[in-house]
């Protein structure tokens, strides 16, 4: 270089990271084999499901899922979308992409949704998250490769966990937030009612934060969408692999075949989970 | 009687650091001067009161004077800083937790300024959850819940989630549900302040009436001094966190205790406060159907007066007799009843001034009051009525402007 920047050689920050990882890796091997089993079994389970209904059937549930949250309109284009990304020739690709998104959506609110209400009781817990909420949210998405890789090997369940630390914290954030929101009157109305705390959290406040949460469904799998091409990159299979497929062999018509239908399945994701969001909304209350 | 409930000494102080606020409190250091040293907010300044079973107990007091405070003591929303609150003999301050929840789910209730309701819920699913915590098979619970949302005359709304109810009805969701435990006491804090004037007198009429079947202890706040005289058995006013004054709406009426509370009480329509037996005076000179109207004649001379009622031996009003006709009468050698005039206009002593007013203006002659008994009680003048409409603030304040 020749600036006269002082050069100081940090590789061994590198090194402890590369410790901490494999300390990780080593003491909580039990917590990794259970994520990888349960997110195995889930995306396998989906996937199984999925294929084993005929297509029509595929069709004819998006039409009704349309339907009852949007309209018959909405409905019958959304199955046409996905009966295009058939012709394609994309239709496996196109269920294992489904699978892991529900996976990876499935499984952020199973654990983004204890930790938001753990937040949103605890100020010291909240205070310790935040930051680390933070990292998760402004890393670029590709870093979590690494640590999926490593924990996981290549494979889709490498892709759900690389999508999850990144789908994870709009969950954590949006149910503290919610549960922090619950109208004062109405907790205390209910803490006057000589309510215990496990008493409120079910029938209360979780029930008067759930609207929000339902939005941050959406959002969750908007992003878990939106990593299905980087995370293909780890080995997940999928669209997302279609589309990495096309750039190396610089095929226009399979990437535009791939990509457009990674836009119909957005398309459809972020309408449907929305409607189902806006069902929460309707008794929110008058204030 | 031991009363329901009974306050001594308690005050709530918001800031870091409450505790070393007392000793400053004890020494009687004011609340502006506390926050300027201290910089803690005294919401509540060493109040005392005994509120009675079966007793309506209104607290009153402008915006901040800390009536939302001092009632969220009584269920321990509020956790008083120093004193003792004895519910039926038993300091609940000292309760732990499990005791609490007991109390809360079995003795008391409230109802809340915006309603407090879930949203969530059904009208149903709300008015049972009270029942619902204190785990009642859902049959069971359902029916209680049901009674109470057609003893609020909801029934058939039943289903309805409450942001389809107008405020009128929400609230009546709201009392459903705080009654459906059927608590001993229930607190009322402003539960009509956030409704339009026709609902809110209906609201209080409802009450009143609920009142009379269950006769329940209710501490009821408000800043509207008519809807504390009209509910309240007793009121309690507060200012900068203390109580200044306990007593009936009569007592508070006719001797306030200082300006705050005369300038509180100073736009109140007195005439929808005070009852014929609040103005009116002792007959003066009264007749006994036996007597002769000589005895008539001396009675009324005596007295300085130009009519005079006539009772018979139960003291039962039997008519009036003015000078001119007893004069006249004795001249005609007539008898006591032949000038006894019947159509005498009579007065319950529970009719409140405003209904006496048109009578008193048509009147020939005092109004008479009588209790149930047709007994006569007191007398009226057309001079009473009016001056009872004028507080005793403005009356001092004429005074010195005519001299
Ligand atoms: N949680 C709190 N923290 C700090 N100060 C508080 C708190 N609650 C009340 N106060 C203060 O205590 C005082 C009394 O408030 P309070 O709400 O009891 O008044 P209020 O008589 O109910 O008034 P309003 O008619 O507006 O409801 C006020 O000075 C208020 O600012
Ligand atoms: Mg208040």
């Amino acid at each position: 270089m020749n600036n006269n920047f002082p050069e100081i050689r940090w590789e061994f920050i590198g090194d402890y990271v590369e410790a901490f990882i494999n300390w990780l890796d080593t003491t909580f091997a039990g917590l990794f084999e259970f994520i990888r089993v349960i997110s195995f079994r889930t995306i396998n389970g989906i996937e199984g499901f999925l294929s084993f209904l005929p297509w029509w059937v595929l069709l004819i549930i998006i039409f009704l899922l349309g339907w009852r949250f949007k309209s018959v309109f909405s409905g019958a284009l959304y199955a046409f979308f996905i009966f295009l990304v058939g012709t394609f020739g994309l239709w496996d690709v196109l269920l294992t992409t489904i699978a892991i998104v529900l996976t990876s959506v499935f499984i952020s609110l199973l654990i983004g949704i204890p930790l938001g209400v753990l937040m949103a009781f605890s100020k010291k817990f909240s205070f310790m998250m935040r930051p680390i909420l933070d990292a998760m949210q402004t890393m670029p998405s590709f870093v979590y490769l690494i640590p999926a890789i490593f924990f996981f090997g290549l494979g889709n369940v490498s892709a759900v966990f690389a999508t999850l630390i990144y789908s994870l914290p709009p969950v954590i954030r949006l149910t503290e937030l919610a549960i922090r929101n619950v109208d004062k009157e109405v907790i205390e109305s209910a803490e006057s009612f000589g309510s215990s705390k496990l008493q409120m959290l079910k029938k209360v406040q979780l029930p008067q934060a759930l609207p929000t949460i339902m939005a941050g469904v959406n959002q969750t799998t908007m992003m878990a969408l939106a990593m299905v091409v980087i995370a293909s990159m780890v080995g997940a299979k999928g669209l997302g692999e279609q589309v990495l497929i096309s750039i190396n062999r610089i095929d226009i018509s399979l990437g535009f075949e791939a990509g457009i239908s990674i836009v119909f399945l957005a398309i459809i994701i972020d309408r449907v989970t929305g409607g189902i969001a806006d069902r929460f909304q309707k008794h929110r209350g008058t204030d | 009687m031991e009363p329901k409930i009974k306050i001594e000494h308690v005050s709530k102080i918001f800031g870091p650091r409450p505790k070393s606020v007392i000793p400053m409190i004890k020494e009687g250091v004011s609340k502006d001067e506390i926050l300027a040293k201290t910089n803690h907010t005294v919401g509540v300044y060493d109040a005392s009161l005994e509120v009675n079973e079966g007793e309506t107990f209104v607290i009153m007091g402008l915006s901040g004077s800390g009536k939302s405070t001092l009632i969220r003591c009584f269920n321990l929303l509020n956790n008083p800083t120093y004193g003792a609150i004895n519910v039926d003999g038993e300091n609940i301050i000292e309760y732990n937790a499990k005791k609490l929840k007991t109390y809360r789910q079995e003795k008391i209730s409230m109802v809340f300024q915006h309603f407090g309701l879930f949203s969530h819920r059904t009208v149903l699913g709300n008015v049972e959850y009270g029942l619902e915590i204190k785990n009642y098979s859902k049959e069971k619970r359902q029916r209680i819940a049901m009674e109470n949302i057609e003893n609020v005359g909801l029934k058939g709304y039943e289903n309805k989630y409450p942001d389809e109810l107008s405020g009128g009805m929400q609230q009546r969701v709201g009392l459903a549900r705080s009654l459906a435990n059927d608590p001993d006491i229930l607190l009322m804090d402003e539960p009509f302040s956030a409704l339009d004037p026709l609902i809110r007198r209906e609201m209080q009429l409802e009450l009143l009436d609920i009142q009379d079947r269950l006769k329940k202890t209710i501490i009821f706040i408000t800043h509207d001094v008519n809807e504390a005289f009209k509910i309240g058995d007793r009121v309690a006013v507060m200012k900068d966190g203390k109580v200044v004054q306990v007593g009936t709406p009569e007592e508070i009426l006719e001797a306030p205790a200082n300006d705050y509370i005369s300038n509180f009480i100073k736009d109140i329509d007195r005439s929808k406060i005070l009852q014929a037996q609040n103005i009116m005076i002792q007959p003066n000179a009264l007749v006994s159907l036996k007597d002769g109207l000589k005895v008539a004649i001396r009675e009324m001379e005596e007295n300085g007066v130009s009519s005079a009622f006539v009772v018979d031996r139960q003291r039962r009003l039997q008519g009036i007799v003015t000078i001119d006709d007893v004069v006249e009468g004795i001249k005609e050698k007539q008898s006591l009843e032949d000038v006894l005039i019947k159509d005498v206009t009579t007065i319950d002593k529970q009719e409140y001034v405003q209904d006496i007013i048109p009578k008193a203006l048509e009147a020939k002659f005092p109004l008479a009051v009588i209790n149930e008994n047709n007994k006569l009680e007191g007398l009226i003048l057309r001079v009473h009525v009016l001056s009872s409409l004028v507080s005793e603030q403005e009356t001092e304040d004429n005074t010195v402007s005519e001299s």
